[in-house]
């Protein structure tokens, strides 16, 4: 009986002891971290539109949408975070399009876990400057030999999938922004 | 029974006699998994230690006062509350190797190498010995995780730590810094440093066997 007090009471102490610590870190950290993360998207909003001033946040349920103004506060185009599935675990991109949705100004890969030394190279600039400029209409395509039309882009050596990952992604939630911008939702 | 280990060598046994990595086999998890680059082994390395000196520490403080029935339970709470500092406090003010590392992380709560050096040693020693070894253990773990991580990265990225170490002429090899590579590297160096360890000892009981020898001849002779 005196053990399982002891028992009892030790794992109590300790355990009232880590939480206490516990919550007066999270109490410095979280702010931080929020910060953070909020600096990282910020900064991704305006690399895809370099010349974007400001933004304001779309009311949207499906996608991250933040349409981005100029200096004279007229709307430029929209930086968009895509999600999606990449060969072995999720992709986020941040997709910046002009305000027709016609153009993709540039891309920006936000998370992903390819292949390191393969896939992660969609996150170099010899890979994702093919977007810059890129046609997004009728719809993005890929070549394994050097893109030829304003629509197509060139998937990297021995990392087809990640490549073709991306164009899918990037097609699959213009489309889903278009019907939105149709809608008069935009 | 009394000890009678030097204050150095309780820090020194770590880092080769018992390494973690190659000796105890312990966390082979984040040894494969993280060492795609010589800065990640690093980094992941002394995020390990810091945990490791830190539960060390507290476990041997608190060792006398645990009932061991409930010691294993005691011992998780305490690692996995410094784990968790150290994902906060990276997150918060080093996003670019949290990124890096994000997955691992928590995964050193159960990283046997801290649980197995509170079971083993801080919860039998002084606080001022468990710290050395786990500050020994840790230097052990730095060590494999940073040859690891160079040979890895130099083979499969020509780099280290950032820097072009080889020409563009060699072709890198992919396989290195897929998980095969990690196992192919890692398996090699462990028999390295058995292969080692074994023909040392093998000197050690030779020279013994020579003494021996030795001693009885000059018996024979006298006893002639």
């Amino acid at each position: 009986m005196k053990l399982m007090a002891h028992m009892i009471a030790t794992l109590a102490i300790i355990g009232i002891v880590s939480g206490g610590t516990l919550a007066v870190i999270n109490n410095w950290a979280e702010p931080l971290i929020a910060a953070n993360k909020k600096l990282v998207t910020e900064n991704a909003i305006f690399l895809v539109q370099p010349s974007g001033k400001s933004y304001e946040k779309v009311k949207s349920k499906e996608n991250e949408i933040y349409k981005v103004f100029d200096d004279n506060k007229e709307l430029i185009g929209y930086s968009i975070v895509f999600t999606g599935n990449g060969f072995q675990g999720a992709i986020r991109s941040m997709v910046g399009l002009d305000k027709e949705l016609k153009k993709i100004t540039s891309i920006e890969v936000l998370e992903q876990s390819e292949t390191p030394g393969l896939g992660t190279r969609i996150t170099e600039p010899s890979f994702k400057d093919q977007f810059n400029g890129l046609e997004t209409e009728p719809k993005i395509n890929w070549l394994k030999t050097p893109a030829e039309k304003p629509n197509e882009i060139m998937a990297i050596t021995g990392a087809t999938i990640s490549s073709k990952s991306i164009v899918a992604i990037l097609n699959e939630g213009i489309s889903k922004v278009r019907t939105l911008k149709e809608g008069g939702k935009l | 029974m009394k000890k009678k280990v030097t204050l150095w060598y309780e820090f020194f046994k770590g880092v080769w006699d018992i390494n973690p990595a190659f000796k105890q086999i312990l966390g082979t998890c984040p040894t494969l998994a993280v060492t795609v680059s010589a800065i990640n082994g690093i980094a992941m390395a002394l995020a390990t230690t810091f945990v490791l000196v830190f539960s060390s520490l507290i476990i041997s403080l608190v060792r006398k006062l645990i009932p061991s029935q409930v010691r294993i339970a005691a011992y998780i709470v305490i690692i996995a509350s410094f784990v968790t500092i150290v994902d906060m406090v990276m997150k918060a003010q080093f996003q670019e190797l949290s990124k890096a590392l994000g997955p691992f992380i928590p995964l050193i709560v159960v990283n046997c190498i801290i649980l197995g050096r509170a079971e083993a040693f801080a919860s039998k020693n002084t606080p001022f010995r468990s710290i050395l070894d786990a500050l020994g253990n840790g230097a052990g773990f730095l060590l494999a995780l940073f040859v690891i991580g160079g040979i890895r990265e130099i083979l499969g990225s020509r780099t280290i730590l950032g820097f072009q170490v080889l020409p563009n002429s060699y072709d890198p090899m992919i396989i290195m810094i897929l998980p095969a590579g990690a196992f192919l590297t890692y398996g090699l160096l462990m028999g390295f440093a058995n292969a080692y360890a074994i023909r040392k000892n093998r000197k050690a009981s030779e020279t013994n066997i020579f003494k021996y020898k030795l001693e009885r001849e000059k018996l024979n002779a006298t006893e002639v």
